[in-house]
């Protein structure tokens, strides 16, 4: 009687015999090569206790944050898709706001002149609480930004910041629109802000599409030392707030900052 | 769970990179386990499982329903991983090294002396059980792993690595040969 040779042991340890039945028989009646399939079984068995080391259970995500950049995926965060026409909104609501005070300021003294003043107020009120929601909305954004940067993985090669280079280009546009109404507007707390803002962004827009775990750092080390994070979140709380508030009680956010 | 998968795999193809999202959320884990056992290495096991993931966004087009995704996704992480460890070995054969470390320290665990501390002796089984699966060839390691971790049959490993049915078999045959030479010698001291 011939004994099952070693490759048909490993067939049948993996269910992958042709003749199983044969393969079980023989092995019932055969010390041998029932000695030797214990042996394998053994061996084969013994190799699952190589242990593989564990990943949590966010495991993906991280994997995600890794490639995402790579993938070259064009996109934004969802907050972010309508803004795609920030710009165009922004010098809208700007010209729209600088005319108002430019009507107003020419108005004489006439009775009926007031009366128009006071509609045009109104209407003013309109057009900077229009304003507020901008640049809130702004802030809330660059904030967003300032968070990715803040937060991206450090690996060892290069990271591809192109999306956040490109929306802080796009920043800068809306930014200067801002800090030059606040300017004119007499909000010196919020222009303030928006000036320090506005020398980090040109950081991130001038900054390689791919930077180097030195390079991210460099910028990180901008965004902290002008404290922007902080006085975003702060001035956008703020803005939020005035928003909130019915338009006859609202003072400028500078008085409160 | 799979029908799921299936439609974020038609949403990934159209262009919904959060459907894409959500397949390298979901598959993540799996395909490291399969690229540690591959590799051996965590370094190594982490570069495979995002190179899969790379080619698999880039290959999305190439990807048909009649494999389960995770089959599919597996075929990429198992071709990358035996290009890395060809390489490795290409490095390392490169290297001068005087002797085999891992080969002396196989030689100086008493063959017929069980260890007196359970866990000691668990902690060095599994040790050789790394260095004998370090030393089969990269396609015997890979072939062995599918089959004998990832339970893919003998016909699937051969599509997957384009090797064939047979040669796929005496890949593992050649894996099993050796794991037993490797190891019978330590497990055998344990009865």
């Amino acid at each position: 009687m011939n004994h099952l040779n070693e490759e048909q042991l490993v067939l049948f340890y993996y269910g992958e015999a042709p003749d199983t039945q044969e393969v079980e028989s023989h092995l019932a009646g055969c010390d041998v090569c029932r000695e030797d399939f214990r042996a394998l079984q053994l061996v084969l068995n013994t190799v699952d206790s190589a242990p593989v080391p564990e990943r949590s259970a966010t495991y993906g995500q991280a994997v995600w944050g890794r490639i995402e950049g790579k993938l070259g995926i064009r996109r934004r965060p969802s907050f972010m898709r309508w803004w795609m026409w920030s710009p165009a909104l922004a010098a809208l609501i700007l010209a729209a706001f600088l005319a108002g005070r430019l009507t107003h300021q020419s108005d004489g003294p006439t009775l009926a002149k007031n009366q128009r003043n006071v509609q045009l107020a109104g209407s003013q009120q309109v057009r900077e609480r229009i304003l507020l929601v901008a640049v809130g909305d702004h802030l809330e954004r660059t904030q967003m930004v300032l968070a990715e940067l803040n937060n991206a993985p450090e690996g060892k090669g290069k990271l591809d910041i192109s999306d956040e280079r490109q929306i802080a280009t796009e920043l800068l546009d809306d930014n200067r629109l801002y800090r030059q109404t606040a300017r004119s507007t007499g909000d010196t707390a919020v222009a303030s802000v928006l000036d320090d803002l506005e020398r980090v962004l040109i950081e991130i827009a001038h900054s390689p599409s791919e930077v180097s775990s030195e390079q991210l750092a460099d910028l990180r080390q901008v965004i902290e030392s002008r404290g922007v994070m902080f006085k975003v979140r702060v001035l956008g709380s703020r803005v939020r707030e005035q928003e909130s508030k019915p338009v006859s009680n609202r003072d400028k956010i500078s008085k409160k900052l | 769970m799979e029908v799921e998968a299936g439609s974020a795999v038609e949403r990934a193809r159209s262009g919904d990179s959060d459907a894409f999202r959500l397949l390298v959320e979901q598959h993540s884990r799996a395909v490291f386990r399969l690229a540690f056992r591959m590799t051996g290495n965590e370094e190594d096991a982490e570069d495979v499982v995002q190179e899969t993931f790379l080619r698999a966004y880039r290959q999305l087009d190439k990807y048909e329903a009649r494999s389960s995704f995770a089959t599919w996704l597996y075929r990429i992480a198992s071709n990358y991983s035996l290009d890395l460890i060809r390489m490795r070995k290409r490095h390392e054969d490169r290297r001068e090294r005087g002797s085999n470390e891992d080969h002396d320290i196989l030689q100086s665990i008493p063959v017929d002396s069980p260890s007196p501390d359970r866990i000691v002796y668990g902690s060095e089984v599994q040790h050789k059980v790394n260095v004998a699966l370090n030393e089969l060839s990269a396609q015997e390691r890979t072939a062995f792993v599918l089959r004998h971790f990832e339970g893919m049959s003998i016909e699937e490993i051969g599509n997957t690595l384009g090797t064939g049915t047979n040669a796929t078999k005496h890949s593992i045959f050649r894996a099993v040969q050796k794991l037993r030479r490797s190891l019978e010698p330590v497990v055998g001291s344990a009865r």
